[in-house]
């Protein structure tokens, strides 16, 4: 696979990236600011950060449920954030999915699950008779491990791990090519959460899905993820394949959140050299000037407060934004 | 303190044979939101005999006026003015159609039936008018309530649903009409229109919506952000459709609670504005212009206020039981 990268299919581009909220008189809080990534098709994209740098309003704002600031995200080349008529708008809505992040806020009550599930076949028009949508929903249901007898009950009958797989369901009906998995297995136990994983896996093979997975643990995305990106502060600081950024991580945050696994070696734990961050994540409201990590990061100097780190392309596939690799500012720092 | 048993063997032990199939059945049977509330709202005791009185009272309000042969306005000045009420079966409780001085008031004017409720200063039955004004009186509070029901969902959802700017000047309204005070914008209204049903229910709708519109407006802030409305979006659903399958659906409890608690008081209300004289004309009859008869002739005839204040009371009581009851039955923090 690796040496057939370069004709593989970019499936979504996103270019710069911004969504500002407005949070008061002249107050914005970015919630992501220039963000740029790419995802090949029929990959699984990791995106990982520290609660509320950002990675949901990635999510959010990639499928339009927000509007872009500025920037522009590209599925399939389509251009998202364009203006559209009804019928490509429709056309987006059947190709790009998501499953959520709270099993317990994400169905509906009041809706029975087979309504639940029915409802993307109901608003594209899909099933041509009640007995097709039937059929359906039974399919759904067997597909993500449910049996068919479910299908007349409330949401509030299910454990978190069953509600999770209704919404798997719910997503598949429209026949997605891309969904975007936003921490959905982070509110599971840690038993339930593998049958959930594997089978979002079992589905990619089967249907060659496309999957940007956000997730804030680094250790479960490696295992899950072709690539990988770790975000801080709306910002995107480092992407690269998981094998490689775990061996070989560029950025000083991704070096700091790796050391912070522990290693199943009892010998190597004992000695290695752990980097411990300090101080707290600062406000989106008023980030830091320059780099946003310099407030923590150990290597830090007068040229992160001043300049902006460039999101460079260091190796093949292996982007990241920090001056430590930076042809123009490395002379700055003494390692 | 231990339990000594030797006759358990290990053969005695079989593997447990659970499947995933196996563990995901439920075997409870399926419940919706519905009849789960219901099935809560029976077991509060005090909720059902509200609602057993509401119904007994709304029934009472159908059928009674028509078992007495007379009608509402039946006066008759000379065979039976303010005969005391005599119930067959009930003398020992006072009902026995003697007055304070032990006078049998249906002797001294040689009537033979029963009145129940007693006569008034004009002759006319009591019994009759009191159910006749209770009747009026839950309809103007039903139908004052279904106004403020249907003003306060539009005007609170949709200030809620689009947000932003529209959000921003509705509430600004909301806040100046909730500045003046309710019974100066009413009393206003009244003397504009002049007095009847049609004016007192436009009345209370005027300065009741407000609540209901600021329930529904938090309801909807709240809602319209959760994952599941989210996710119907990314769906493609209309915002027609997020509203009627999605919000509404899930606000409906809470509209359920504020209109059983808005009824009691619209049916207050409309009883105090008859007391002051802004009610009913006569000869019509309402809950609130029969207590301010009975309050007039309270020290020479009590029987006259007895009723109607007695039926106000019961019917206020048990629409607040049942409110009470019916937000513990949709508290979704109630259910196991
Ligand atoms: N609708 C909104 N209005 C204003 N601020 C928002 C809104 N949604 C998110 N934010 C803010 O944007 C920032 C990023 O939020 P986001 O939900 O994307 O974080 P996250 O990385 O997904 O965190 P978590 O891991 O907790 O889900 C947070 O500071 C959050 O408070
Ligand atoms: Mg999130």
């Amino acid at each position: 696979m690796t040496t057939q990268k370069n004709e593989r299919q970019k499936y979504v581009e996103v270019n710069n990236l911004k969504k500002h909220f407005k949070v008061g008189r002249n107050a914005y809080l970015r919630a992501v600011d220039d963000v740029s990534f790419y995802i090949y098709k029929g990959e699984t994209f990791g995106l990982v950060g520290e609660s509320g740098c950002g990675k949901s309003t990635t999510g959010r704002t990639i499928i339009r449920l927000y509007d872009a600031t500025a920037g522009e995200v590209l599925i399939d080349g389509v251009n998202v954030h364009a203006k559209k008529s009804r019928a490509e708008l429709k056309d987006l809505n059947k190709k790009v999915q998501m499953i959520f992040q709270d099993p317990y806020a994400s169905l509906n009550p009041r809706m029975t699950v087979k309504d639940i599930i029915a409802e993307g076949i109901d608003v594209h028009n899909i099933a041509k008779s009640k007995k097709e949508r039937d059929e359906r929903v039974y399919h759904l249901l067997e597909t993500v491990g449910l049996n068919r007898e479910h299908a007349n009950r409330y949401p509030h009958e299910f454990s978190g791990g069953q509600r999770q797989r209704i919404g798997i369901a719910r997503a598949l009906a429209v026949d997605p090519e891309f969904i975007i998995c936003d921490e959905p297995i982070s509110a599971l136990d840690v038993s339930i959460q593998a049958q959930v994983v594997n089978l979002l896996e079992k589905l990619q093979k089967e249907r060659g899905l496309t999957y940007l997975f956000i997730a804030h643990d680094l250790s479960m995305v490696k295992h899950i993820s072709d690539r990988v990106g770790v975000m801080y502060l709306g910002k995107m600081t480092e992407v690269a394949e998981s094998d490689e950024l775990y061996d070989n991580p560029l950025h000083p945050y991704t070096q700091a959140l790796l050391s912070a696994i522990p290693v199943p070696d009892p010998d190597y734990e004992r000695t290695r050299e752990r980097i411990i961050l300090e101080g707290d994540v600062p406000s989106p409201v008023n980030p830091p000037s320059g780099c946003r990590f310099r407030t923590r990061c150990p290597f830090a100097t007068e040229v992160c407060a001043q300049v902006t780190p460039r999101w460079t392309e260091q190796r093949k596939d292996h982007w990241v934004a920090c001056h430590l690799y930076d042809d123009e500012y490395k002379g700055n720092f003494n390692r | 303190m231990s339990v000594v048993n030797d006759n358990i063997t290990l053969d005695m032990f079989q593997p447990a044979q659970i499947s995933a199939d196996e563990s995901d059945r439920i075997s409870a049977p399926s419940i919706g939101f519905w009849k789960d509330a219901w099935l809560r709202l029976r077991k509060n005791k005090a909720a059902v005999v509200g609602l057993f009185f509401i119904v007994l009272i709304v029934i009472m309000a159908i059928v009674a006026p028509m078992l007495s042969k007379y009608g509402i306005d039946d006066q008759d000045v000379v065979n039976r003015q303010n005969l005391y009420p005599r119930i067959p079966g009930l003398e020992w409780l006072g009902f026995d159609g003697k007055d304070s001085t032990g006078m049998d008031t249906y002797e001294l004017n040689g009537v033979k039936q029963n009145f129940w409720f007693g006569t008034d200063e004009l002759g006319r039955d009591i019994w009759v008018r009191v159910w006749a004004g209770t009747r009026i009186s839950l309809i103007i509070a039903l139908i004052a309530s279904i106004g403020d029901c249907l003003i306060g969902v539009a005007y609170g959802g949709i200030s809620a649903y689009y947000g932003g700017l529209v959000d921003n000047v509705m509430q600004r309204v909301i806040e100046i009409l909730a500045g003046i005070p309710n019974l100066v914008l009413i009393i206003l209204f009244i003397l504009w229109l002049g007095g009847g049903m049609t004016s007192i229910i436009l009345a209370l709708i005027i300065s009741g919506w407000i609540g209901m519109a600021r329930i529904v407006r938090g309801q909807v802030l709240k809602l319209k952000n959760q994952e599941f409305v989210l996710a119907s979006r990314t769906l493609g659903s209309s915002d027609q459709r997020i509203i009627w399958k999605h919000l509404i659906p899930n606000v409906l409890g809470q509209i359920i609670i504020t209109l059983m608690f808005t009824i009691p008081g619209a049916i207050f209300f409309e009883a105090f504005l008859s007391f002051i004289g802004l009610g009913i004309p006569a000869p019509a009859a309402s809950l609130g212009s029969l207590n301010q008869a009975g309050f007039e002739n309270l020290q020479i005839y009590p029987y006259m206020a007895l009723f109607p204040a007695l039926i106000l009371s019961i019917l206020m009581i048990s629409f607040n039981l049942l409110a009470d009851g019916l937000r513990d039955a949709f508290d979704p923090r109630m259910r196991k």
